[in-house]
């Protein structure tokens, strides 16, 4: 039953927006982390999504996931941002190191922010597509009982 | 006179497994509206629907049991919607090979709903006017 699935897709991809959320908070709340060294500075996190096929997610069935209309969404993984932090001279700081330089994350928080407005549409996105899979699904079930 | 239920109520039980189905696919788009090479799908209504349609035996009149309800064909219960499936023509493609427009899917899914709904009201009327002709007021 194609609706059963809708609820599978749709929470998949509340999943994935909300772990995208969770990492926005991450990066946003350690936007002013400083580090006594470079290699430990808190580098900004993402997570990377995947299509896959949403009755997978449930039990049985095995088909070629790009020709099956249920895709549905997972975080593949979660990974660090690559991009130089910016050190600056803070002698008085007590995590400076030997020449008075304190090593702070690589986080835009500007990105962070355009990210976090895009993670809550796709999310309300998601949550309106279940709210009205869900109306269909009762409709449905009262056909022909008035 | 035997009734064949399939038939009489005509095409829209094989509409609502479409529209199920294209809201399925709809939704696996808005779900993936972020994943990287993602590329938006929909159904051919058309052809689908015409399949099912053609699968369920059309509207003809089955009068070949006394028995009506063992007579009915039965209509398309797995609609196979696998081969309807087209790509998205994008309008505007992201970098990351994403071509889900979620606006657009939005009005999509919308229009399917309320698609879906009309069948369904089509359905009820049937359905009232066969406890119409039982009950007989």
């Amino acid at each position: 039953m194609a609706f059963f699935n809708i609820f599978n897709i749709a929470g998949s991809g509340m999943s994935a927006e909300s772990v995208r959320l969770n990492t926005v908070a991450s990066n946003l709340a350690n936007a002013d982390s400083v580090s006594s060294n470079a290699a430990t500075a808190y580098k900004a996190r993402y997570p990377v999504f995947q299509a896959v096929q949403a009755s997978l997610m449930s039990a049985g069935a095995g088909t070629d996931p790009t020709t099956q209309a249920d895709a549905a969404v997972q975080v593949r993984d979660i990974v660090q941002s690559t991009a130089a932090g910016t050190a600056r001279y803070e002698p008085g700081n007590p995590l400076a190191d030997g020449n008075g330089y304190v090593y702070s994350s690589n986080v835009n928080v500007v990105e962070q922010m355009a990210d976090m407005i895009s993670a809550s549409r796709s999310y309300q996105n998601d949550a309106q597509v279940l709210e009205t899979s869900k109306s269909l699904m009762l409709d449905t079930l009262k056909l022909a009982q008035g | 006179m035997p009734l064949n239920l399939n038939a009489y109520l005509g095409i829209e039980p094989d509409a609502l497994q479409v529209y199920a189905k294209r809201a399925e696919v709809l939704a696996a788009n808005l779900a993936n509206a972020d994943t990287p090479g993602y590329v938006a799908r929909d159904i051919d209504f058309r052809a689908a629907l015409a399949a099912a349609g053609s699968q369920a035996g059309g509207l003809q009149q089955a009068t070949t049991s006394a028995d009506d309800l063992t007579a009915a064909s039965p209509t398309g219960e797995s609609v196979s919607t696998e081969q309807f499936l087209k790509y998205r023509v994008p309008l505007a493609p992201s970098l990351d090979g994403n071509t889900v427009d979620s606006q657009m899917e939005e009005g999509k899914f919308a229009q399917n709903t309320v698609r879906f709904q009309a069948a369904l009201t089509f359905l009820e009327n049937r359905f009232s006017e066969l406890t119409t002709a039982i009950v007989g007021q």
